[in-house]
C-alpha cells in the first residue's frame, strides 16, 4: 500500500483518549489532504472519514480510558494519502456493522462511519492489534 | 466552531437555520434539543434549513435522521432545504435522500407544507 519510494512526509500522533483527539486527527487530515492537492469538497470528506476513525478509536475501542492512547498517523507519498487510526481497546469486528443502507438501516441513528470511509477513500483496511485496533485509510493522488 | 439554531415561524412552519457544523458533541446535542423544543412548543411542521451548515459527520446524519422521526412519531412533517453540494453529497452517498423531502429554497419548501 506504500509507495516503495518512500513518503514525502509522515507524522505520527500518540493523542490521549479524549473528543480533543477527534479534532486534532480531523485537523492534521485536513492538512495532509490540502497538502495532497485534493480539491476542498474531497479534503473535506477525508477529514471527515478521519474524524469517523478517530471517534471509533476513542468511543468505541478505547471506550474514553485515560490510560489508553490512540495512534494517529499521516503520510502522504507520491501515489497516495494514507491515514492509520489505532486504539488499544477490545478489537473490532467490521462485519458486525448492519448495512446502513438497508431499509431498516436507513432509519437507523448510528452506524454509518464505516460506510462512509468506504464510500469515500479507494482502500480501507482493518487490522487486529494485541490489544486493539487499527483502520487504515488510503485515498490515491492521481 | 460548534452548530447555531435560530428559529422563524413563517406561516405556519417552524423554519430552525442551521449554521456551523453538525458533528458528534455539541453540534449534533443542539439540534436535538431544537427539535425537542420545537417539538414541545406544538410545532407539526418543521423546515431545516442547512444552507449554512459547512460540515458534517455521521453522528449529524444520525442527528438528522433523529429529528426526520422524532417529527414523524409526533404526527409532524420535517423537511430540509438549501443543501450545499457537501451536505447533498452525503445524503446521497447514505441514501438518505431518499427518506428526507428536500426543497431547493424558502418559498418551496413552506408552499409544500399541506
Amino acid at each position: 500500500m506504500f509507495d516503495l519510494t518512500g513518503p514525502e512526509l509522515h507524522e505520527a500522533l500518540t493523542l490521549p483518549s479524549t473528543l480533543s483527539t477527534v479534532e486534532i486527527v480531523e485537523a492534521k487530515a485536513t492538512e495532509y489532504a490540502e497538502k495532497a492537492g485534493f480539491d476542498e469538497d474531497t479534503a473535506s470528506q477525508i477529514s471527515m472519514v478521519s474524524r469517523e476513525a478517530a471517534v471509533n478509536a476513542v468511543l468505541h475501542g478505547n471506550k474514553k480510558d485515560p490510560n489508553k492512547q490512540v495512534r494517529a498517523t499521516f503520510s502522504l507519498t507520491s501515489k497516495d494519502l494514507t491515514i492509520q487510526v489505532a486504539d488499544e481497546g477490545e478489537g473490532f469486528d467490521p462485519t458486525s456493522v448492519p448495512d446502513p443502507l438497508s431499509p431498516e438501516g436507513l432509519l437507523r441513528p448510528s452506524g454509518r462511519g464505516i460506510f462512509l470511509m468506504r464510500a469515500i477513500m479507494d482502500e480501507v483496511n482493518f487490522r487486529k492489534l494485541s490489544p486493539g485496533a487499527e483502520i487504515t485509510l488510503v485515498k490515491h493522488r492521481n | 466552531m460548534s452548530m447555531n439554531v435560530k428559529i422563524r415561524h413563517v406561516g405556519g412552519v417552524t423554519v430552525l437555520d442551521l449554521s456551523g457544523r453538525i458533528t458528534l458533541g455539541e453540534g449534533s446535542i443542539g439540534l436535538r434539543d431544537a427539535i425537542r423544543d420545537a417539538l414541545a412548543a406544538g410545532s407539526k411542521k418543521i423546515l431545516l434549513n442547512v444552507g449554512d451548515v459547512n460540515y458534517i459527520d455521521s453522528a449529524g446524519l444520525g442527528e438528522l435522521v433523529g429529528a426526520y422521526t422524532s417529527v414523524k412519531n409526533g404526527g409532524g412533517d420535517l423537511k430540509l432545504m438549501n443543501l450545499s453540494k457537501k451536505v447533498k453529497d452525503l445524503l446521497v452517498i447514505t441514501k438518505l435522500l431518499t427518506i428526507f423531502d428536500v426543497k431547493e429554497n424558502e418559498t418551496d419548501a413552506i408552499a409544500a407544507f399541506a
